[in-house]
């Protein structure tokens, strides 16, 4: 099998309904450590943003609590998704029929998903949600480790750190929005969690959101 | 007594109640304060630059009165010790050796740092916490270390490098202006200590009548530019000096020509906040309505049959 998008563990069971596997349970523990981290990051984020927010430090018992668990959540998280990163890059290659899905992202989201082109494994907007992701949690870990003073201080300067603490919110804000883009695909798109929780969807829903990996893993079976 | 103006009263030797509290505060970190019903005498230090003799009775009154304690100084090359602000040293006497170019004298600028207790503060406004900074309306600004999360955001906000992180107790720590001894009518704890009345304390307005008087003496004796340093940047400060050279206060250990709160920190405290926070709503209101208005992205028995046709006719 050399398509660039069949991973490990990617296979078809023949059946009624025909059931896919799509994640190893390597991968499904190793996203839900990622969007744990990511949810308490976003929720104990939030809390130190914005005043309105504050609130949430209840959260994390208080606010000092909070204000030391935030960083090392992070450093879970870059280890986490670095993992996932090894795991899905390959498969989130930018190929010729994902500018023309993207093209038609219209017509998807108004129930016209057949006009859209035949995709792999991924289409084109859980690459971006893929790549966005990658891009944004090196720029908030680098911006993370400039605004960590306990450990780092001493390594900035002061305006180097007000810097930091900016971009470090630009693209935290960022990456919520790309986690609710995320999010509401999976709701979206009905029978995409079971992907993520047992692992597994049925042949339908491969068949209709990503063609050209089914028919890949059906002529690899041979 | 012309040169002892503005000694500070004896300690009260009976019960004595604050003179203000609470309910005359005029800003609180991350929350909103009710308007105070009434405005106290905006309060200041003067610090006459040109008057310190750099014998450090000010650092030492500072550790005594708040009970913090410093481990002996490394020498750094500098009668500054120790050579920066510490989460326990609220105040340092920072000596600056300089040339005076025109007159080829050797100046020795004795500056007392610390809080400047500026009328708009940085770190309050870069703080998340709620309450754990407050002004009052005589104009000092006060941390409340109950309150403090340890984040270090006012040491971003503050325009002037002041406040200090514990490793201890992971709270902030800056000079009070000692808020609890003029709320019982006593004049800072490095005032009252300092020799040569080179720091004195009173009504904003008595030390800018003082400080006019001294700025005169000065330029009587040939510091053309001596003047006063109360930044317009930071809507003036209740910490302020007389400085010989005040066309050039770099000179003094670096203090600020024009301090003003980092824009980069008023970005994230104002307009990037409220923006963030919109496009989150907005992104959660578009998948809302979408959903809302097209229904769920259903897979169909057709769709199952087509793929049970594929997966069958390629594994027969």
């Amino acid at each position: 099998m050399s398509a660039y998008d069949v991973e490990p563990g990617d296979m078809v069971h023949p059946g009624d309904p025909v059931i896919v596997d799509r994640y190893t349970a390597g991968a499904r523990i190793n996203h839900w450590i990622t969007a744990t981290s990511l949810v308490l990051l976003g929720l104990s984020g939030l809390a130190l943003f914005a005043p309105s927010l504050f609130f949430l430090t209840a959260l994390f018992a208080g606010g000092q609590t909070t204000r030391f668990i935030h960083p090392w959540i992070g450093v879970v998280l870059f280890f986490s998704f670095g993992g996932l990163f090894l795991r899905f890059w390959k498969a989130n290659l930018w190929k010729a029929e994902d500018g023309t899905w993207l093209a038609r992202l219209r017509d998807l989201l108004t129930g016209h998903e057949e006009r859209l082109p035949d995709v792999g494994k991924y289409n084109a907007g859980q690459k971006i949600v893929f790549w966005a992701m990658s891009i944004l949690i090196v720029v908030l870990i680098v911006s993370g480790l400039v605004s960590w003073d306990e450990y780092f201080s001493q390594y900035t300067t002061l305006e180097q750190k007000r810097v930091a603490i900016l971009v470090h919110d630009v693209a935290a804000i960022a990456i919520i929005c790309v986690w609710i883009v995320h999010v509401y695909a999976a709701i979206w798109f009905r029978g995409s969690l079971p992907a993520m929780v047992r692992g597994r969807v049925t042949g339908g829903w491969a068949w209709k959101h990503h063609r050209k990996w089914l028919r890949e893993l059906v002529t690899g079976k041979n | 007594m012309a040169n002892f103006e503005f000694v500070l009263p004896p300690p009260p030797t009976k019960d004595v109640t604050a003179l203000y509290g609470e309910q005359d505060l005029v800003r609180r970190s991350a929350s909103s304060v009710p308007a105070p019903a009434r405005k106290l005498t905006e309060v200041a230090k003067l610090i006459d630059v040109s008057k310190c003799i750099g014998c450090k009775a000010c650092q030492a009154a500072c550790l005594e009165w708040n009970d913090e304690r410093i481990p002996v100084g490394e020498n750094v090359g500098s009668y500054t010790i120790p050579s920066d602000l510490t989460p326990n040293m609220f105040t340092v006497m920072r000596f600056t050796e300089w040339v005076n170019p025109e007159t080829q004298n050797l100046e020795w600028l004795i500056r007392k740092d610390g809080c400047m207790h500026c009328e708009d503060p940085g770190c309050l406004k870069a703080c998340p916490a709620p309450s754990a900074i407050v002004q009052y309306s005589n104009g000092i600004v006060d941390f409340d270390h109950d309150k403090c999360i340890g984040c270090g955001y006012c040491v971003k906000g503050c325009p002037f490098n002041i406040p200090r992180i514990s490793q201890v107790d992971h709270k902030a720590y800056k000079c009070t202006l000692c808020s609890d001894r003029v709320a019982v009518g006593q004049g800072p704890a490095c005032a009252k200590a300092c020799p040569t009345h080179a720091i004195v304390f009173g009504t904003k307005e008595e030390m800018k009548q003082h400080a006019e008087g001294r700025i005169k003496d000065l330029k009587s004796r040939g510091f053309a530019n001596a003047g006063l340093y109360d930044p317009p940047g930071v809507k003036g400060t209740h910490v302020m000096y007389v400085l010989h050279h005040a066309d050039q206060p770099e000179l003094y250990a670096g203090l600020a020509k024009d301090p003003r709160i980092s824009p980069l920190v008023e970005l994230w405290k104002g307009a990037g906040k409220y923006a963030g926070l919109a496009a989150i709503a907005a992104f959660a209101a578009v998948g809302f309505v979408h959903h809302l208005v097209t229904g769920a992205n259903r897979v169909s028995r057709e769709d199952e049959e087509k793929a049970k046709q594929l997966a069958e006719g390629q594994s027969s």
